[in-house]
């Protein structure tokens, strides 16, 4: 057991995808929140094998789309200072701030490095003790432990010169703005599996009941995306609105009680603006008190920065699922993966990225293999 | 809108200095989040970025019918004689990787871009950058490399110069190659010849070079037994011309991948180019680093590897002398030009889903989401 | 945000007092860190994400969904819908007894 190829498998993928072509009897919209889910169904082209009757809206589930432009910018504020080592992950070096983006910060002479895990930025520090290292330290709650357990080996290591700037932010606070939002559109929702694997599954039940929406919770893999949907158009089919575990092999209901107990240590709950969507509130996390030390938006003041989000960008209603992509005016003409407006359009996962790839394509392709090359 | 008449902050201007200026307004976008008034690591990623570099400054300033052709390496001809003639740069870092340096890269990098125009590589001239600190064993351990790749090769380096830069302003070294050889009788290698119908046959396993020189890059070190394909692919190509002179284009996938290599040749022969994904040779160990990363192998870059667009009629032949050959050996069939879809390529993924392969921004970068 | 793979622990070791794994993932080898999943023994799996390990991957489970997934199509003729008859709540234990949300259609607990 590999645990990645079992579940590409593509025969037991169309055995999923006709059992969902035969369960669907009536359009279902499903909202699918996490970005690394979004990029499985493109990658795999699984939004063209569906039945047209299941549509997949692209929620906010990815760092790059949501965090808040007043972060950004004080991120770039902060890289682009001659005694700091900025270390991100590499999904943030491309996102837009008010009016550069941190590749820009890179090319003014700012020391920006991609890093795979917030241990090699403090790494960095250990090595670089003459130097001020900032970890971005952003994304959901799979991510906030790595992050957390970093804080907390700086502390412990007694590492001076590592701050991190902190913005992470809540899945189902989410969850309920969005179908709170007036013009919701969204029936269902694919959980996040590897933020359950980690918070586990007992903030979803209260809101799969208040809003009468069938919550799956879905991991990664084609297979794992296509199980999912099943599941969720078989609720939908029958009326039923229950949290179900359809990735048991990473997801406990009580998730893990670890990670959770060092969350509750270094992080505390927070109001959060997120891009596009506007503040939700304790929806996202800050360092606590006891970790303020460790806190770069206290170790730097970053004041008097004015944000500026380009007027014509309508990506808080693509994340919304309130319109697509390509009902946005700067759609494909102001706004391109070459020159975005908003977050939306910069990541691969984003829906109006993943929208421009395919408009070009006016052929509507088959599920067969039509190509007669082995 | 940034003033764009003034590019570079303090200094005389080039029309202070009566020279011609480049308009660049044309190519700055109307939104201000995106105009660049500085080159960004992106330029030399060898994707969209790259592309509007040479489009929207180089062409326009040197002119020239030959550069507009936009090949790897330039075709021309000298007194009868058709050449092929081209010049790469490097600046790889780590200098030395699991399975070469910079000086292979060097070598086998010119010796493909001229194989690529299906010529045999003659001579190369070598120009080296050192920065001033560098330790000499490490320059002679560069040149060391040079010299046995191109004497695997066949090819000689006839002339070079050395230049020396101050401390902190290179990355220890820096190589500029150029080389030239003959281009056979009958053979006319670029992507406009490319029809629909063609097949399109990749020589082997993709995806090593850019995961051998990730995998020792600072902030992402991890283990893996994967190593550069640097190669010199002069021989391989001579035994595909063999079965027929007429192959239609060939292109070493270098920076940005196989991908960058389909996409700029899908829109310079304005055809379709569809793959099936599962034809396409990905070393599990390849496949593998790239999911820790959230890397697409299509994307990443190799040094020993070609894809070929070949006339329908001759695939099969020609995929026999490929296999036939050390560094063919895993060559395997991924696709066909077709009409539709024009300037596009198409993968078709193992689940016969149907994805769009776009021509990458900039350096593809690892990501968490 | 949720980029996780799936790992095998090769070997442990404490490290300026934590607890991490030299984790293989298919011939790509990197350091990770245990600490929170401090149990994870040598040869058992787990999902990775940023250099840490997040959850241990149940191998019995992995495989129980695989044969659900083969069984699609197969067995409806016969048995109806596999699922109804193998999973109740899958993973839901939750505190003092079952939720009203979480669906509970009677059938027995699936076997692991």
């Amino acid at each position: 057991m590999k645990y990645l190829e079992e579940f590409q498998n593509p025969e037991l993928a169309r055995r999923l995808l006709d059992e969902i072509r035969a369960t669907a009897t009536r359009p279902w919209a499903l909202m699918e929140v996490c970005g690394g889910q979004t990029h499985t169904i493109i990658r795999h082209g699984i939004d063209q094998l569906l039945p047209d009757q299941v549509e997949l809206i692209h929620g906010p589930g990815c760092p790059v789309c949501v965090t808040p432009l007043e972060v950004i910018d004080k991120a770039l504020e902060i890289a682009s200072r001659p005694d700091v080592i900025f270390c991100s992950f590499g999904d943030m070096l491309r996102v837009p701030g008010s009016d550069r983006d941190l590749f820009q910060v890179r090319g003014h002479g700012g020391d920006v490095r991609v890093v795979y895990s917030p241990l090699d930025a403090l790494k960095i520090a250990q090595q670089n003790p003459d130097r001020e290292v900032v970890f971005f330290g952003i994304g959901f709650e799979t991510t906030a432990p790595p992050n957390a357990m970093t804080v907390h080996q700086a502390r412990k290591l007694g590492i001076p010169n590592f701050s991190m700037l902190v913005s992470h932010v809540r899945v189902p606070p989410a969850i309920e703005a969005i179908m709170t939002s007036p013009s919701c559109r969204v029936q269902a929702f694919l959980a996040a599996g590897h933020v359950c694997s980690v918070m586990g599954m007992g903030e979803y039940p209260e809101l799969a009941d208040r809003f009468q929406v069938p919550i799956v919770v879905t991991g990664f893999e084609p297979l794992d995306i296509l199980e999912g949907i099943r599941r969720t158009v078989r609720q939908l089919e029958r009326g039923e609105h229950t949290v179900d575990n359809a990735y048991p092999r990473a997801v406990r209901s009580e998730g893990n009680p670890a990670a959770q107990a060092m969350l509750a240590d270094v992080f505390e709950v927070t109001d959060r603006a997120w891009r596009g969507i506007g503040t939700i509130p304790a929806s996202g996390w800050r360092l606590s008190e006891r970790y303020r030390d460790f806190d770069a938006e206290y170790r730097f003041s970053v004041g008097g920065i004015t944000t500026r989000e380009p007027a014509a960008c309508r990506s808080g209603e693509v994340l919304q699922g309130l319109i697509k992509p390509h009902e946005c005016e700067a759609f494909g003409t102001t706004c391109t993966p070459r020159s975005p407006l908003g977050a939306t359009m910069v990541s691969s996962e984003g829906a109006c990225a993943a929208y421009y790839l395919y408009r070009r394509l006016g052929v509507t392709p088959t599920p067969q293999e039509a190509s007669p090359v082995a | 809108m940034p003033d764009t008449k003034h590019p570079t902050p303090g200094g005389p201007t080039p029309a202070d200095r009566g020279l011609p200026t480049v308009d660049i307004s044309g190519w700055t976008c109307p939104t201000p989040l995106r105009d660049q008034p500085r080159v960004v690591m992106g330029h030399g990623g060898g994707g969209a970025l790259s592309a509007e570099l040479v489009q929207q400054i180089f062409a326009p300033a040197f002119g020239g019918e030959i550069l507009a052709q936009l090949g790897d390496s330039a075709a021309v001809s000298l007194g009868g004689v058709r050449l092929a003639f081209t010049t790469d740069s490097y600046v790889v870092r780590p200098l030395f990787f699991p399975g070469g340096c910079i000086g292979d890269l060097a070598v086998n990098g010119t010796v493909n871009d001229l194989a690529m125009s299906g010529a045999r590589a003659a001579y190369l001239s070598c120009g080296f950058i050192l920065e001033e600190g560098v330790e000499m064993p490490v320059v002679a351990g560069v040149a060391d490399a040079m010299g046995a790749a191109a004497r695997a090769a066949g090819v000689e380096v006839a002339t070079g110069d050395t230049k020396v830069v101050e401390a902190g302003h290179g990355d220890g070294v820096y190589l500029n190659t150029a080389g030239i050889g003959l281009i056979p009788p009958g053979v006319d290698l670029r992507p406009q010849r490319v029809v629909p119908g063609d097949v399109v046959i990749v020589s082997g396993d993709i995806g090593l070079h850019g995961v051998a020189i990730m995998s020792v890059r600072e902030g992402l070190e991890f283990g893996v037994e994967i190593e550069s394909d640097c190669a010199a692919l002069g021989g391989l190509v001579e035994s595909m011309l063999a079965v027929t002179p007429d192959l239609h284009v060939l292109r070493d996938p270098t920076r940005g991948g196989l991908a960058a290599a389909l996409c700029e040749i899908a829109t310079a022969s304005c055809t379709g180019i569809v793959v099936q994904e599962r034809a396409i040779p990905v070393p599990s160990a390849v496949a593998n680093a790239c999911a820790i990363l959230g890397l697409d192998p299509m994307y990443v870059a190799n040094e020993g590897k070609l894809v070929a667009f070949v006339p329908r009629e001759h695939a099969d032949a020609v995929l026999d002398a490929m296999r036939a050959h050390p560094l063919g050996a895993g060559a395997a069939i991924i696709g066909e030009t077709v009409e539709t879809h024009p300037g596009m390529v198409v993968a078709r993924t193992p689940l016969g889903g149907t994805r769009v392969v776009d021509l990458p921004l900039g350096e593809q970068l690892p990501r968490i989401c | 945000m949720c980029l996780a793979v799936p790992g095998k622990v090769l070997d442990i070791e404490e490290r300026d007092g934590t607890r991490m794994a030299t984790v293989d993932f298919g011939g790509v080898v990197k350091e990770v860190c245990l600490e929170y999943v401090p149990d994870l023994k040598v040869g058992e799996y787990a999902i990775v994400h940023v250099g840490f390990a997040l959850q241990r991957l149940d191998e019995e489970s992995a495989r129980h969904t695989l044969a659900l997934f083969e069984e699609l199509g197969l067995l409806q003729e016969e048995f109806g819908d596999p699922w109804e008859a193998a999973a109740a709540p899958e993973g839901w234990d939750g505190p003092g007894g079952t939720p009203p949300a979480v669906r509970n259609d009677g059938a027995r607990e699936a076997s692991r």
